[in-house]
């Protein structure tokens, strides 16, 4: 039977909205007293920092649109415009775009800190694939907003980006017809592409709270990767983790700062201040930095459909990844051959990285050809067998023994702290 | 605020309030100033930018508008009317008793000295921001022979006083000068 919600809130207003709509009691379940491993490190502030980022440029973005011109003729100009003639426009740009950057700075060290620690075994295999989604969802947001301030990288890497679904045969061409509303990247295209890249930040924020509801149904993991077992291996949430994520939070911002204010340009490529031309590709087309390893893999390929086919696998393998690492161990810290390999693959993203930025000739092809090899290696071959072969080391009784070198220890102040506060 | 001094004189002392109290009022504090500051410069960039307020001025030359008729220019995106009255429409307004107005205002006080041939409102109905109509001889110029609003009726006289309801003031004047005889800069 429907009823109402029975609320430990003293103050009478936030007791009556709380009975009805218990939303007061779920923040206090969810971010107050959520019981959380008490020995994170500052690897685990990456989340909560790429949650802020989605919140600023969710900001930054519709102010932007307020005066961003979707249309070819007006689109550069009206970038231009905000640069120039609206009240505080080049910082409101600059930090959106910026911002793409760091979100993927963030995202990228979020994603290697579950790789690390294991995060995406059992049970978080769901959370982890959602997280694959999210990572999905960012990279086309992220393609479509470099497209309309139309220069002339917007307009190349558009142009390439599509003519991909142009490798697969017979229908390709007929879906890169469809992407473009027409036969070029044009007005059609931008018109979209200014839609969408409204739209899927709000799918995004979507998607994340699943991947954040699949969170607080499995429990964080944490960097010894064994399970909680008592309330003395938790702390609550607050204040303890949301000191050490504001902490997080200034170092973040003062690096986005230093961005902004002093290297606003130092990711962008010059070619973009170039207004788009149909008619003539820049010498040296490259996509944005954190679009390289991709576009290393793709080149690597001398065979389009396979080149394209690779790099989209490079992204879904992700996906089964929690059924390719055999070992039941989570943590890299008890996996002492993972641990290094790990870094081995680290090493091939950069690399291919590098790979991507220079012209594909010479002793370039050869890397990008041997990192794409290790990548796939790395997730194919090495991790199915490394489970079986490897020897981890013996894991801690319980996360309070390995963090206070005893048993039990007393609870810490607050940890069985009830609803009091207002 | 908390006293610093007072916070810092007993180190080690874990259980010192005023220090916490502090801390948190310190920290607090600082984030609200970021949080609005970036929150201004997001509000501020929907206040005119600059290219619009680039546009806040405009020569009119006189010289060819007919006796008797007025132009209708354009100003921060808002009608301007331009009117060249004869001498008795002059004579007219100058004579209208103040009693008689709703916006009681003198048509010495609503012309530039030596130009009261030349009368400049702002052409928006001040009832609910309608174009009234009266600068071509063959619109409908109200009883009064200024202008009418075709929406609810309002009258003004030639001064641009209302004098029938419903709009409750008279139209409104916008900064201008005489830049020479025949040449007005308004804003």
């Amino acid at each position: 039977m429907a009823g109402l919600t029975k609320s430990d809130f003293k103050n009478p207003v936030v007791n009556w909205i709380d009975t009805r709509l218990p939303i007061f009691t779920m923040l206090q379940k969810e971010y107050g007293v959520f019981p959380t491993p008490r020995n994170f490190n500052y690897l685990w502030n990456f989340g909560a920092l790429a949650m802020v980022n989605l919140v600023i440029m969710i900001a930054t973005g519709i102010f932007l649109a307020m005066n961003y011109q979707p249309n070819t003729l007006l689109a550069f100009d009206s970038v231009q415009r905000i640069m120039r003639d609206v009240n505080f426009g080049w910082l409101i740009r600059y930090v959106h775009q910026n911002g793409a950057s760091m979100f993927f700075i963030v995202t990228y060290i979020h994603i290697f800190r579950g790789m690390y620690y294991g995060s995406y075994k059992a049970p978080r295999e769901l959370l982890w694939m959602l997280g694959v989604v999210i990572l999905l969802l960012m990279m086309a947001t992220a393609f479509m907003g470099y497209v309309l301030p139309w220069g002339q990288m917007s307009y190349w890497g558009a142009t390439v980006i599509t003519n991909l679904f142009s490798a697969f045969p017979w229908i390709g061409p007929k879906i890169v017809t469809l992407l473009w509303g027409g036969f070029a990247v044009d007005q059609p295209t931008l018109n979209r592409f200014f839609s969408l890249h409204y739209l899927l930040p709000f799918v995004l924020v979507g998607v994340i709270f699943l991947h954040i509801a699949a969170l607080h149904i499995t429990g964080s993991n944490n960097p010894l990767g064994i399970d909680v077992k008592t309330p003395q291996d938790t702390l609550p949430f607050h204040p303890y983790y949301t000191i050490k994520d504001s902490v997080g939070i200034c170092v973040y911002l003062i690096v986005f700062a230093i961005f902004v204010f002093f290297y606003p340009n130092m990711l962008g490529d010059p070619n973009n201040f170039i207004p788009a031309n149909p008619l003539q590709t820049p010498a040296d087309i490259v996509p944005e930095w954190y679009f390289l390893p991709y576009y290393a893999i793709l080149r690597s390929v001398p065979n389009k459909l396979l080149g394209v086919c690779l790099m989209f696998a490079s992204i879904l393998v992700l996906l089964v990844l929690p059924w390719l690492d055999t070992s039941r161990v989570r943590s890299a810290r008890f996996r002492p051959i993972y641990r290094q390999l790990i870094w081995l693959w680290v090493l091939a993203v950069v690399l291919l990285g590098v790979c991507g930025a220079n012209k594909p000739e010479g002793i370039w092809v050869v890397l990008s050809r041997v990192a794409t090899l290790y990548y796939f290696l790395h997730f194919l071959v090495i991790l199915p067998l490394l489970g079986k072969i490897e020897r981890p080391l013996p894991l801690p009784e319980s996360i309070s023994r390995a963090v206070t070198g005893k048993g039990g220890g007393p609870l810490p102040t607050g940890a069985a702290a009830t609803m009091e506060k207002p | 605020m908390a006293d610093p001094s007072a916070a810092h004189a007993q180190p080690g002392h874990p259980a010192d309030p005023s220090k916490r109290d502090f801390l948190q009022l310190v920290a607090g504090a600082g984030a609200v100033i970021g949080a609005g500051a970036i929150a201004w410069s997001l509000v501020d960039s929907m206040n005119p930018s600059k290219d619009v307020l680039a546009l806040s001025s405009v020569e009119v030359d006189l010289a060819p508008i007919p006796e008797g008729q007025g132009i209708t220019v354009v100003w921060q995106g808002k009608p301007i009317f331009v009117r060249h009255r004869t001498t008795a429409e002059v004579k007219e307004a100058e004579d209208t008793p103040l009693s008689a107005l709703i916006d009681p205002q003198t048509d010495q006080a609503r012309v530039k000295a030596g130009h009261a041939i030349w009368i400049v409102v702002i052409g928006i109905c001040t009832h609910l921001g309608c174009v009234p109509l009266g600068n071509k001889p063959s619109d409908p110029r109200g009883e009064y022979g200024g202008w009418f609003c075709p929406c609810h009726g309002s009258q003004y006289d030639v001064s641009g006083r209302v004098r029938h309801g419903p709009a409750p003031l008279n139209l409104a004047l916008p900064p201008y000068a005489f830049e020479s005889d025949s040449k007005i800069k308004i804003g």
